[in-house]
């Protein structure tokens, strides 16, 4: 298993090339970034020459994505039009994020997996039905309208909660936001959670395990659920990446200054450094979650070996 | 217990690849005190440097215009320019300045504002080095081509045409004749630097020090600003609150809806979609007031299809027929004004805006907008293309709205299509460099409040400002006329005569004036904008 984590691990590198590269390009497609600094107007040729001299955008792309490698390994992520280093804006924004990402994934888990278990055992009965209606409902749903109908109620009308969270973002702010964040992934996870229980229910070993005279209670845990996971950790790990680069329309309605915000401004105002920058920490996320995964099968289900 | 072996595997592999990823703990930012008496105010994070020679739009600029005050101010109501610092600005040839400073201003640091904290700052705005990109407002200044040439380094230090005569006193020579030169100097890139700007230039970005009526208490960049009245500020417009919290909002809609929670006191953007709410959510909290800014359509004079004769009519024509009043209403929920001339209603009559000096050619009229666009051998192409661009400011509506009403006078639902460009970058860098064809979206947000900044940057032959490339002698001589005259009436009236020519060609057909929109809280008073769309901070009242 060692030879097979390191051989992953190096599988990664041509990836995170790759990736990185193409969004590069992507951004450098998007025309000449400096003209947009001037607002209206346009920027005198001197003043935009120097700019684009000390972005490096003079010179070809090529050589550009190169320094900007060469930079990342040294920890330099370059710096922002607003004269910030894109470290900087790491650094505020993706411990908010990843706050946000855990407590969408804690609701996930605790909730989207509990009504999976209960209504996989109890299929076809009046529970699993309003509970899949209810999964039908919250997937049919675009995230923003959940998230603005719930600002706006919470929010203004029955002034429970902030409509916004504050800077520091606390995670009694987070619980809403998360919540709609987590909305339609807690829809997937339970029926897919469902869909497992009820069809490992019949399975020898299930059947096995009762009959040995196991309390129900361990029945359900350790052997019906622990098997049963192995789909839903799929889901999840992949969605863990997926959160935090999507989090773009929940970070914008409750005014959360955290990884979706600074993309969107970086692409905005096409900030090369900026969008790089947090996609290659992004990529990274990505590609270490599903490592995660596939470690993850082999703790769930001894069967599963690894070359 | 081969679980336990797997887990302990999936652990080592996770923190050798967590280590790859790991990017320093956040800073904590200070949250400024709940004092009695601040206004808590919407803000957008500011798209450069917070420096005053290199702040180009109302974000940054808003917090310059509590920061600092110049040599003069613009009153917020009348948009007069008002020595502020300035005791006075004398010239007997309106092209050599002395420029007295009153005294006792400071810092907030404690410096003494003297003449050389103008000059050096001025100085520093100008040096092709610094990257300021409001460079080119010292481009009058004698000198300027060799502290900022086009090409290549520069070569010299310091502008020439700027002489430090005592503390208190400094002269300016200017390239030209420019007789309301004085009154630019409102603009925030004129402001004073002190000492502290140029020694630790870091520590200066990371909290401004300025004379104006406030300073910095806490500035964690891209979320939140707090400042605080400043008790030493010499001027007269003291703060009539305690403070300002300026808080950086993913969006305007969260923005409203905090004010709405009662959770903020100012939002001076009202996000188009709330427009039609904001008169009864509000009442008389709600502010709609102009501004001086103009939208326009703009042409490719370089491409010789749009610059040949007889082409004034067909642009004549395509003013004729865009129903200016019925998409103002429906569109823009009556925040723009139909325009009737080049200018903005701010400048007022005295200032240069002339209310119908467009014409006939900025009225509705189906039928004649037909008659001139075929007398002028019709549309290049068959079909006017306007470009905009379709990241911000809700462009597609009225592009769409404004090809329905073509469309509709011409009948022909082939006359006019928009074609969207991705960011604004990608916009402007288009416009910027000849390339597009067919009609786009321009706009002018005046950067003083004088006649002259609406008409020389944006039409002058070869003006920074001009993407069009329209060029008009007879224009261009009125102008230098206008900027000649010593007498402010007649340099108006002549700039007016230069408007005229504009009408004449139609060199870009003026769409609407755009107004301000601010709603505030029942817990402060006193709330305008000015001129600029900006609030006036230092006059709100918190009850």
């Amino acid at each position: 298993m060692g030879r097979y984590v390191i051989r992953r691990l190096l599988q990664m590198i041509p990836v995170f090339f790759g990736a990185t590269l193409l969004i590069f390009l992507m951004v450098n497609v998007m025309g000449d970034p400096v003209a947009g600094l001037c607002g209206d107007r346009k920027c005198d040729p001197a003043t935009a020459a120097q700019l684009k001299k000390e972005f490096g955008l003079d010179k070809p792309v090529w050589q550009q994505y190169a320094t900007y490698m060469g930079n990342v390994f040294t920890g330099d992520f370059g710096t922002a039009f607003n004269g910030q280093k894109v470290t900087e804006l790491m650094s505020t924004a993706f411990p908010l994020t990843i706050r946000l990402t855990l407590v969408a994934i804690v609701f996930e888990i605790v909730i989207g997996i509990s009504l999976g278990v209960v209504t996989g055992l109890r299929r076809g009965r009046p529970v699993d039905t309003v509970v899949l209606l209810l999964t039908l409902v919250v997937i049919a749903i675009p995230t923003f309208v959940t998230g603005l109908l719930l600002q706006l109620l919470l929010g203004v009308e029955w002034g429970v909660m902030k409509p916004s969270v504050s800077s520091e973002a606390p995670v009694n702010e987070l619980i809403v936001p998360g919540l709609v964040l987590a909305s339609v992934s807690l829809a997937y996870v339970t029926r897919l959670t469902r869909t497992s229980i009820a069809e490992n229910r019949r399975a020898d070993y299930v059947r096995t395990a009762i009959a040995k005279g196991l309390p129900r209670r361990r029945v359900i845990t350790r052997h019906l659920l622990r098997n049963s996971l192995i789909p839903v950790v799929t889901f999840i790990g992949t969605d863990i990446g997926a959160l935090m680069g999507g989090a773009i329309v929940t970070e914008r309605i409750f005014n959360i200054h955290g990884v979706g915000f600074q993309l969107y401004q970086g692409i905005l105002r096409q900030s090369t450094q900026t969008v790089v920058g947090f996609v290659t920490v992004l990529v990274l996320v990505f590609l270490v979650a599903n490592l995660i995964v596939d470690l993850l099968y082999a703790v769930l289900d001894p069967r599963i070996r690894y070359a | 217990m081969r679980g336990a072996t797997h887990a302990k595997w999936a652990a080592c592999a996770v923190t050798v690849a967590l280590a790859a990823t790991a990017c320093g703990g956040g800073g904590g930012n200070g949250g400024g005190g709940d004092g009695s008496g601040i206004v808590g105010s919407s803000w957008g994070d500011p798209q450069n440097p917070l420096e005053p020679a290199n702040t180009n739009e109302v974000q940054g600029g808003k917090v310059l215009d509590m920061l600092f005050r110049g040599l003069v101010r613009y009153d917020p109501k009348t948009g007069e320019a008002k020595n502020m610092v300035a005791e006075k600005i004398d010239t007997k040839d309106s092209q050599s300045f002395t420029v007295k400073i009153k005294d006792g201003w400071k810092f907030s640091n404690g410096e003494k504002v003297t003449a050389k904290s103008f000059v050096d700052a001025w100085n520093y705005g100008a040096h092709l080095k610094n990257n300021q990109k409001n460079a080119y407002f010292f481009g009058y200044i004698e000198g300027y081509d060799k502290v900022h040439p086009e090409k290549g380094d520069a070569s010299a230090e310091t502008l020439s045409g700027l002489k430090v005569v005592d503390d208190t006193t400094f002269t300016v020579k200017l390239t030209q004749k420019f007789s309301t030169w004085p009154k630019t100097l409102g603009y925030p890139a004129f402001a004073p630097l002190p000492k502290a700007f140029y020694d630790d230039h870091d520590a200066w970005l990371a909290k401004p020090v300025g004379n104006g009526p406030y300073t910095v208490d806490s500035y964690a960049k891209g979320s939140k600003m707090s400042l605080r009245k400043w008790d030493g500020y010499s001027g007269a417009d003291k703060a009539q609150n305690g403070g300002v919290d300026l808080k950086v909002y993913t969006d305007n809609n969260t923005a409203y809806t905090d004010l709405m929670a009662g959770n903020l006191d100012l939002v001076d953007d009202v996000p188009a979609s709330q427009l039609k709410n904001a008169k009864s959510d509000l009442g008389d909290r709600y502010i709609n007031t102009p501004a001086g800014i103009i939208q326009t359509l703009a042409f490719p004079f370089y491409d010789s299809k749009w610059s040949k004769s007889g082409m004034e009519k067909v642009r004549q024509g395509l003013s004729m027929a865009i129903n200016r009043d019925q998409i103002t209403d429906t569109i823009f929920q009556k925040t723009r004004t139909p325009a009737t001339d080049w200018t903005s209603p701010v400048l007022g009559e005295a200032g240069g805006y002339k209310e119908g000096l467009c014409g006939d050619a900025c009225k509705y009229d189906a039928g004649q907008a037909k008659k001139l666009i075929s007398d002028g051998g019709g549309i290049p192409g068959g079909t006017l293309k306007i470009t905009y661009n379709a990241d911000t400011g809700s462009h597609k509506e009225w592009v769409d709205a404004v090809c329905n009403s073509i469309n509709k006078a011409l009948g022909n639902d082939k006359s006019c299509v928009g074609s969207p460009v991705g960011t604004f970058a990608d916009f402007r860098s288009k416009a910027s460099q000849q390339k597009l064809d067919g009609a786009w979206r321009a706009g002018w947000q005046m950067d003083y409040p004088l006649i002259q900044n609406f008409l020389q940057p944006l039409y002058y032959t070869d003006a920074p400002s001009n993407d069009g490339k329209w060029s008009d002698k007879k224009f261009d001589e009125l102008v230098d006329k206008a900027n000649a005259e010593t007498d402010t009436a007649k340099a108006v009236s002549t700039f007016q005569d230069a408007e005229k020519v504009l009408a004449e060609q139609m060199a870009v057909i003026p769409l609407w004036y755009q107004n301000g929109s601010a709603g505030y809280s029942d817990r402060i008073s006193d709330v305008a904008l000015n001129q600029f769309s900006v609030p006036v901070y230092n006059e709100i009242k918190v009850s």
